[in-house]
């Protein structure tokens, strides 16, 4: 696509979204959550104006209506992820559930004290202290795979961490610090060589590239709705339907069972067996609205847009003095995110010199301890981009971030 | 593009050329304060000798808020009685707060110049985590 032709795009998404309008406001956190457009907090409220009743139910019309807005949501998630089939989809609240039914229902299922799980260093806390936990619940030890300083590991490495004794493998897709990429489809097959069980932590790809999980050949993915365009309180557990059969259920309560007498119970039929109680459909409907947008603007331009901003950013922020920026030089590896530290100024006082510019970032340690650990930085600043952000708000952010050295009180000579 | 931030010339000046950042050897009471969420780590120590404070000084690493905070309150409280001290430490979270008479403000000195971290919540931690510590530490020896 033509730049012009690019730019025009970029202005007339912008106008979908309600938070934008008539606002100087640069966001630049959406890998925290993602700014929501128009479509999608209608469909909530849709939701809830035409079709609410209690999903499975209400024996009326309406409450037919309502499983019925819950169950196409679903099928549009596994239009969305290729999964064979919508019994594969599980809707949770967001991708930390996932994980942490996983390490419950699938942990206790499978774990025998000595075994061994595989995480990586640069989990999100998300993707690590629920293992951490099931480790301990279960006598199993939990294993960590090294990265370089650009987040990366060889298959070599990879090859080296696993043993007989791992039983499952859990890895994010795309790392919410560095933005680097792991190739997952591969690690899943020599993972399944290993004869260990494969999960991936979606939560920083699915929003920003096309992901199918029967090409990943994945055992589970997890994600959120929140970081893809959908209100917070939504997300999905994919799980390869013989897994989620032969895994015991969560959370138990309403509506997830065939029967129950005093001390038994039968499970109802995946997914519902995973979704006790009351659901989040109007949460769902929403997802499912913002996925039927992801589709109508197109991968393609999602990632061409995202990754001319990144080519744009770094070019601009690696000229400023004392700027330090993790991972790796090639904006190509960083899928939007672009972490970074400079030279005599806590993380935590460029966010607030930036926000004195309207200009929204995240700094700390981005629930990535272990991670910020091996690179030897204490916290850093994080700029994480959407296809919504544009050339003029990444010329701004460069031009606040070459002026917070100044602001803080340094003068050009103090510099290295 | 620069927009008015609260880091003004009076907390600059503190974060760069801190006064009270080195080690005090002789110091008799010291102890860490911790803010988990900035990741602000201090070791404040003080030499307090018939319930007044004779001298002081901090180490540790932080955010600006956090070091010049800490700076500000040892200009203030050295030479202080410990009463003194927790009274001045009361006004300042009260300042944080932004309930604090002119008159009170005038005590406070220099460290008055954090009075606009209280429109920013986030930031509140940073500002008193030296107070905060100094205050335990004297209570402590009660």
């Amino acid at each position: 696509m033509k730049r012009e032709e690019q730019k025009k795009k970029v202005l007339n998404i912008r106008n979908d979204f309600p938070i934008f309008k008539n606002s100087d406001l640069i966001y630049l956190d959406s890998a925290a959550t993602s700014q929501k457009p128009e479509c999608v907090l209608r469909a909530q409220q849709d939701f809830y104006e035409k079709y609410n009743a209690n999903p499975y139910r209400g024996m009326y019309e309406l409450g037919e209506a309502a499983t019925e807005q819950y169950e196409q949501a679903r099928e549009t998630v596994r239009h969305f992820l290729n999964a064979k089939s919508s019994d594969e989809i599980v809707f949770t609240r967001n991708a930390t559930e996932g994980l942490n039914l996983l390490s419950y229902s699938l942990a206790d299922h499978i774990l025998q004290p000595g075994d061994e799980i595989l995480i990586t260093i640069m989990e999100h806390h998300s993707n690590l202290l629920p293992w951490q936990l099931a480790a301990k619940r279960h006598g199993a030890n939990l294993c960590y795979i090294e990265c370089n300083e650009e987040g990366e590991f060889t298959e070599e490495d990879f090859k080296q961490a696993l043993t007989p004794k791992t039983k499952i493998v859990s890895m994010t897709q795309v790392s919410n610090v560095l933005g680097c990429e792991n190739n997952i489809k591969r690690f899943a097959q020599i993972a399944h060589e290993n004869g260990s069980i494969f999960i991936a932590d979606g939560a920083q790809s699915v929003p920003h590239m096309p992901v199918d999980v029967q090409d990943l050949d994945v055992d589970f993915l997890s994600f959120s709705g929140h970081k893809m365009l959908a209100p917070m309180g939504i997300g999905v557990l994919y799980g390869k339907k013989k897994w989620l059969e032969e895994i015991p259920p969560f959370l138990s309560g309403g509506e997830m069972i065939q029967s129950v007498t005093r001390d038994h119970a039968v499970y109802a039929e995946v997914p519902h067996k995973f979704e006790a109680g009351t659901v989040n459909a109007g949460g769902a409907a929403a997802l499912g609205a913002a996925i039927h947008y992801y589709e109508k603007i197109g991968f393609d331009f999602i990632q061409e847009q995202e990754q001319s901003l990144s080519i744009r950013a770094m070019e601009a922020l690696r000229n400023i003095k004392g700027i330090h920026i993790l991972g790796s030089k090639d904006p190509k590896k960083h899928h939007g995110i672009i972490s970074f530290t400079l030279d005599g100024v806590h993380p935590h006082d460029i966010a607030a010199i930036l926000d004195a510019d309207h200009i929204a970032i995240r700094a700390g340690h981005h629930c990535a301890q272990p991670l910020l650990k091996h690179l030897g930085v204490l916290s850093a600043a994080r700029v994480s981009l959407a296809f919504y952000n544009t050339e003029n708000e990444i010329d701004k952010l460069a031009e606040s971030v070459g002026s917070i050295r100044r602001r803080m009180g340094y003068v050009e000579s103090d510099v290295l | 593009m620069s927009n008015q931030t609260f880091y003004n010339e009076i907390l600059i000046d503190h974060n760069l050329h801190p006064g009270h950042k080195h080690d005090l050897e002789d110091a008799n009471l010291v102890l860490e304060g911790v803010n988990p969420s900035c990741g602000d780590d201090i070791f404040l120590k003080l030499k307090v000798e018939d319930d007044k404070i004779i001298d002081g000084a901090f180490v540790g690493d932080g955010c600006a808020i956090s070091q010049a905070s800490a700076d500000m309150m040892l200009d203030l409280i050295i030479g202080k009685t410990k009463e003194e001290a927790l009274k001045l430490s009361e006004i300042f979270l009260r300042m944080i707060k932004g309930k604090i008479t002119d008159d009170e403000m005038e005590q406070l000195e220099e460290a008055g110049a954090l009075q606009d971290i209280s429109h920013m919540p986030a930031r509140v931690k940073c500002a008193v985590l030296g107070w905060h510590t100094m205050e335990e530490m004297l209570k402590g020896t009660d």
